[in-house]
């Protein structure tokens, strides 16, 4: 089943495109790593396949409306933005806005899918706890309960794991990896390709508003492909524990 | 949160009848109760129903709609340092007043006071559209609105600087501080209906509001339409503040000070602050207004002066709070 389909997907900013003729699909239970320079698109890539930005061509899910997009796909944009000092638990419910029609209360199915993201991140026992005042590391996590919570067949994270201690955010890709195993597929923009190697089943390299390679982890990350796009050499190779991806040097 | 809104109804129920039975006449409460009721063409009844229940009235809905609209501002630009008299309504609405007391349309024409503040804080809402753009951001919305505030305010005082009749400016200086003295009925349906509509507008944001906590991005992914969202909080704003303002002149610190107030007491959710602040708000003015008749009954203090008076120490106490918790 196709989650998402992009089609020669353009963003101009003046006359100079940011993105260039992408297309792309997402079918069911990948875990897909956007990766690619400071200023490649990545961003402005997930955005426009969201429909969030002015963009020429063709996206599955800028077609839908508002509502049904809601309930297609859940976004975290990359600021961890929490305004107001509102319990976790609320913050988490907030997820639960694209299924509540006007005036409408949160009902059992809405509570039962707000306690399963919460179990599911093992936030239980901050459901009282004041957002603004728990640590970024927790506060990222709340907020993707927040996008969990909205049971959405596909999740965008733009850069998830910035900010975050080696352990938050390993725990963070396999919690994604654990719902791209469920079924769900997820999107998510990284700068560690270490991480992107080992957790994602997908890569999609983006290099100045183009895509330049897209496929399995291991086709993507070659000597090459690292050369050109990232400007650095690396040293990969898959061991007993794994893959393990490590850039080296910059190439001058 | 159903316990502070309950608890906020009683304070208005309780506070209403209290400004129906205070005032300069002195009559029993039990009379004056009785006088409102049933018409018995006495003196009372007169007094009771064309002085102090237009007065009561306008004070609880003028009260409301500044708590609402400052509530929902706050929520819409997360800050809550916002005002509804940030978007220019406010002080446009008061430089169509001033306007008509200066050219003596108010004191000639019936009732042209509250029409000229209306069409002025209808032109202010129309500039600040224009110059935000329809799909602008929150902050292409407050510069307008701080440009079109500087803009009556320089212009207010420019028609009082010109001013060639002293008692003609002296009224605007009075307008100004804001006042629910003499106020009759016809006030009240002038305001009522475009406060009612605001009301209406304003209580429609609570979801996308509650949505805004996570930032204009996450909410417009969740099904929340900003452009919407945005034009509704405008007009309703301009609807509840531009009549308040047209009727009762510049009222400050209870948008400001009222959503401050009660925000940790519905879990900071900017969506049922909306309907606490409302009735905070009424509270709040209703107090005022019955402060100034108790404190000074003779000197007709301004209303807009003792909100501010105890507003400002009011608000900075809370500044100081925030501040020891670390908030």
């Amino acid at each position: 089943m196709t989650l998402l389909s992009v089609t020669s997907r353009t963003v101009l900013r003046g006359t100079c495109p940011v993105l260039d003729h992408v297309s792309f699909d997402v079918s069911a239970g990948e875990l897909i790593g956007l990766i690619g320079p400071n200023g490649a698109g990545k961003t402005t890539l997930m955005r426009s396949a969201l429909g969030l930005i002015a963009s020429t061509g063709f996206s599955s899910l800028a077609e839908m409306t508002p509502g049904a997009r809601g309930r297609a796909v859940a976004w975290m944009p990359q600021a961890r933005e929490i305004a107001w000092p509102v319990s976790v638990h609320t913050l988490v419910a907030l997820g639960r806005t694209p299924y509540l029609g006007a005036g409408q209360t949160l009902n059992a199915a809405d509570i039962a899918a707000v306690d399963q993201a919460l179990g599911f991140l093992g936030l239980e026992g901050y459901r009282d706890r004041t957002a603004t005042q728990l640590s970024g590391g927790e506060q990222a996590r709340v907020l993707l309960a927040r996008a969990l919570a909205q049971q959405t067949p596909l999740l965008m994270a733009d850069e998830p794991t910035a900010g975050l201690d080696p352990a938050h955010q390993i725990s963070t890709m396999q919690t994604f990896a654990a719902l791209a195993r469920g079924g769900q597929s997820v999107i998510v923009s990284l700068h560690d390709l270490g991480l992107a190697a080992r957790h994602c089943t997908r890569l999609i390299v983006i290099d100045a508003g183009k895509i330049v390679a897209d496929g399995a982890p291991a086709s993507v990350l070659t000597p090459e492909r690292i050369r050109t796009t990232f400007g650095v050499t690396a040293w990969h190779q898959t061991t007993e524990h794994g893959v393990i991806f490590q850039p080296l040097d910059v190439i001058t | 949160m159903n316990r502070v809104i309950i608890l906020l109804s009683l304070l208005v129920a309780l506070l209403f009848c209290a400004a129906l039975v205070l005032g300069p006449a002195q009559i029993s409460p039990l009379v004056s109760l009785q006088a409102l009721l049933i018409d018995d063409q006495s003196p009372v009844t007169l007094v009771m129903r064309e002085i102090r229940l237009p007065r009561a009235i306008l004070a609880g809905i003028i009260g409301a709609s500044l708590g609402m609209a400052g509530a929902a501002m706050q929520g819409y630009l997360r800050n809550p340092l916002a005002d509804p008299g940030l978007i220019g309504v406010s002080g446009s609405a008061a430089l169509g007043a001033v306007l008509s007391i200066q050219t003596g349309l108010a004191a000639s024409v019936a009732f042209a006071l509250p029409a000229s503040a209306l069409a002025g804080a209808l032109v202010g809402v129309g500039l600040v559209l224009l110059l935000a753009g329809p799909r602008g951001s929150s902050l292409t919305l407050i510069l307008a609105g701080i440009a079109i505030s500087a803009l009556a305010g320089a212009l207010t005082s420019l028609v009082l600087n010109l001013s060639p009749n002293p008692f003609a400016a002296n009224e605007i200086v009075f307008w100004m501080m804001g006042s629910l003295a003499d106020r009759s009925m016809v006030h009240v349906w002038i305001a009522l209906p475009l406060i009612a509509l605001g009301a209406v507008a304003l209580a429609s944001l609570a979801r996308g509001l509650d949505a805004l906590t996570l930032g204009e991005d996450a909410a417009e992914a969740m099904g929340i339409n900003l452009k919407r969202l945005r034009l509704t909080l405008i007009f309703g704003t301009a609807a509840v503040v531009g009549a308040s303002t047209a009727v009762a002149g510049a009222i400050g610190f209870i948008g400001l000070v009222v959503p401050h107030i009660l925000r940790p007491f519905v879990g900071a959710r900017p969506g049922h602050l909306l309907w606490a602040s409302a009735l905070g708000g009424a509270v709040m003015l209703l107090i005022a207004d019955i402060a100034v008749r108790l404190v000074l009954p003779t000197r007709d203090l301004k209303l807009g002066v003792l909100t501010a008076l105890v507003g400002a120490p009011l608000f900075l106490h809370l500044i100081y709070k925030t501040r020891r918790d670390g908030l």
